[in-house]
């Protein structure tokens, strides 16, 4: 499925089969009093690469948090990869090292160069010796381009370098899903692209991706699927041609005016 | 307009200019530190004239009209050294040079210092082998230092295995509170560690018995707790169960330290920013791998100071087991001018205490600003 994927350019053509990755169904969230996601339904298929967008505050990181079990959800079911998140703390760690995410801040670890960065986890949790998880970790850090930071602490890198490195580090782990929680927003204008463009390369490489993002450029070149959320519901979801072309809610159309506009 | 096309400069073309002298060399310095204002001036002055009041006449007592050499009498064996001997007017540091052994080693039999020694040999070994930056391989002396060395020291000051057994009522000076101390310091950070994830614990019962704990001993007095040890744990305890002073007031002062060392160390812990322990839990570690791989390297890290703090006040609230009656090292400095032989010594013996707490005291904390200085330099965030 691979070598089709990298053969075929353009992200609308991507192959996903018709396995379901990720299903989401009645989820309902608050925080205290404040109902952040209601009854989100979503299935993600295995090869899918989701773009989700919105106004701040409206849920889409939480939404994309609930699937790792970084936020806990109070009603509905999630089901990844066929393990059902609850409170059993198996499952959870389960789940997680299936799901990789990336992170608005990059969240490396400051005290550990970028190539323990990497390792750690493999170690750790999945038991690789270290020898090896070193050859994978220098593999991924290849692959993002970034070989020869491989000794220096994250705190010497440049933004753009550091969510390169973070995006190595849940690789390091062979997810069968990336999160991806606004991994631009705090980057400078000249480093977005040098992320976007790693990211492009796996959505091209068959990773299930979803996205929480508002680089339009991107959601237009890699995804299948754009979502719209406002105000803790999925109010619009479409292809990227139809989302963007031929919006259905005055919502969406007028999200879309404010950030294609400014 | 051509001007302005004329004006353009490639940057990094013009040369560094050095400042002007009123600015930097001595002149600069004086005028920048010392006389920047009247006010400024003036402090100066003052605090140069209390200078000039206080140290000379120190310098003076304390070394040059001091006494410091034994009678030909005492070295020849004649007679015992005492407080009369010191006629030059000075500090009389006879009296320290005459009670050394005891204030070091106590009541610990002559015939048996040699342990004393050999444990402190590997202490200090073993303490340069862990924090010299020369030695890379540090786990054998990890090894040796927490597993191998407690027992050894053990054996070696207690006794038995074949040396005689010194009983703890004979230890004292500068050795018990080494060891008051040591003890305190290496149990106190792991408790303290465990008590401040137990304070940060989602499991209420957990959280409960931290918060209960760390408030109660912070609460109360050291001496509160050194008085309970002595008086109250016997009663809890069932009859005839003999529990040694030394392990009831080590025990008190551990968990007393234990407590301050917490919220140390929670401080560190809060000062982390969420993101990491997201990181680390979106990577699938479990929470013990988290807080040991992730999140107590930096807390601890940030907690340095806070933890050296703890150290030295530690070090310092060990005299206060003389109220039980341990004579640790200013207890038995004291008990030394009170002797007849010695009477008028107290000045001289207060000083030599201060003069070797310091020393301790200020090594741990150069220390601590070394270790600062290299890890801000080594990994910025």
């Amino acid at each position: 499925m691979s070598t089709q994927a990298q053969a075929n350019p353009s992200g609308a053509d991507l192959a996903i089969s018709d396995e379901v990755m990720i299903g989401l169904t009645g989820v309902n969230k608050w925080y205290g009093q404040f109902h952040v996601l209601k009854d989100i339904d979503l299935t993600v298929l295995k090869g899918e690469r989701i773009v989700i967008c919105g106004p701040s505050g409206s849920g889409k990181s939480t939404l994309i948090r609930c699937i790792n079990r970084l936020e806990e959800h109070q009603r509905g079911r999630i089901v990844v990869d066929g393990i059902e998140l609850t409170h059993d703390l198996k499952n959870i760690e389960k789940v997680r090292r299936e799901v990789g995410m990336v992170f608005q801040h990059f969240n490396l670890f400051p005290h550990l160069t970028v190539l323990d960065n990497l390792t750690l986890a493999p170690i750790w949790v999945k038991k690789v010796p270290k020898k090896e998880a070193e050859e994978v970790a220098m593999h991924y850090l290849k692959r993002v381009k970034i070989p020869e930071q491989a000794g220096k602490f994250p705190g010497q890198l440049s933004g753009g370098q550091q969510q390169r490195v973070a995006i190595a580090r849940s690789l390091c782990m062979s997810p069968k899903v990336m999160l991806f929680d606004e991994p631009t927003s705090a980057l400078d204008p000249e480093m977005i692209k040098e992320v976007l463009d790693v990211m492009i390369e796996l959505a091209r490489s068959g990773m299930t991706m979803i996205c929480v993002t508002h680089e339009m450029g991107f959601a237009r070149t890699v995804a299948n699927r754009v979502i719209f959320m406002d105000k803790g519901e999925i109010i619009e979801q479409n292809e990227p041609e139809e989302f963007f072309n031929n919006p259905k809610s005055d919502r969406t159309k007028l999200f879309l005016s404010q950030i294609l506009h400014h | 307009m051509t001007d302005m096309t004329d004006q353009s400069i490639v940057p990094g073309t013009r040369p560094d200019l050095p400042p002007p002298v009123t600015e930097s060399g001595v002149i600069g310095w004086l005028r920048h530190n010392l006389f920047s204002s009247w006010w400024d001036s003036l402090l100066t002055l003052s605090a140069i004239y209390i200078v000039y009041l206080i140290v000379p006449p120190f310098i003076s007592w304390a070394f040059v009209n001091a006494d410091w050499q034994f009678l030909p009498s005492v070295i020849s064996g004649e007679k015992a050294p005492e407080f009369s001997d010191c006629t030059s007017g000075g500090a009389c540091w006879i009296f320290v040079r005459a009670r050394f052994g005891q204030f070091f080693y106590g009541f610990y039999p002559d015939a048996e210092r040699w342990r004393v020694n050999l444990v402190l040999v590997m202490l200090v070994a073993s303490i340069y082998g862990l924090l010299s930056e020369r030695i890379k391989n540090k786990k054998p002396i990890a090894w040796f230092f927490f597993a191998v060395f407690p027992l050894l020291a053990f054996f070696l000051l207690y006794g038995g295995i074949g040396l005689p057994v010194v009983p703890t009522q004979q230890w004292g000076g500068f050795m018990l509170t080494l060891t008051l101390a040591g003890i305190g310091i290496v149990f106190s950070l792991p408790i303290g560690i465990l008590l401040a994830l137990g304070r940060r614990s989602q499991l209420p019962i957990v959280h409960l018995l931290c918060v209960l704990f760390i408030e109660f001993a912070r609460g109360v007095p050291l001496i509160t707790i050194l008085f309970m040890a002595n008086v109250m744990l016997p009663l809890f305890l069932p009859q005839g169960v003999e529990f040694n002073i030394l392990l009831r007031v080590l025990i008190g002062v551990t968990l007393f330290a234990s407590a301050y060392m917490a919220e140390v160390i929670r401080g560190g812990l809060q000062a982390l920013p969420k993101g990491q322990y997201e990181g680390a839990m979106a990577m699938g570690l479990g929470y013990w791998a988290m807080m040991r791989l992730i999140i107590m390297p930096q807390a601890l890290r940030v907690a340095i100071p806070g933890i050296v703090n703890n150290f030295i006040s530690l070090t310092q609230d060990t005299t206060l087991v003389a109220i039980v009656g341990l004579y640790d090292f200013l207890n038995i400095v004291r008990a030394g001018s009170r002797d007849s032989n010695w009477i008028g010594t107290e000045i001289e013996g207060y000083v030599f205490c201060a003069f070797v707490y310091w020393i301790f005291c200020f090594a741990m904390s150069r220390y601590s600003m070394r270790i600062e200085r290299k890890l801000q330099t080594g990994h910025k965030r």
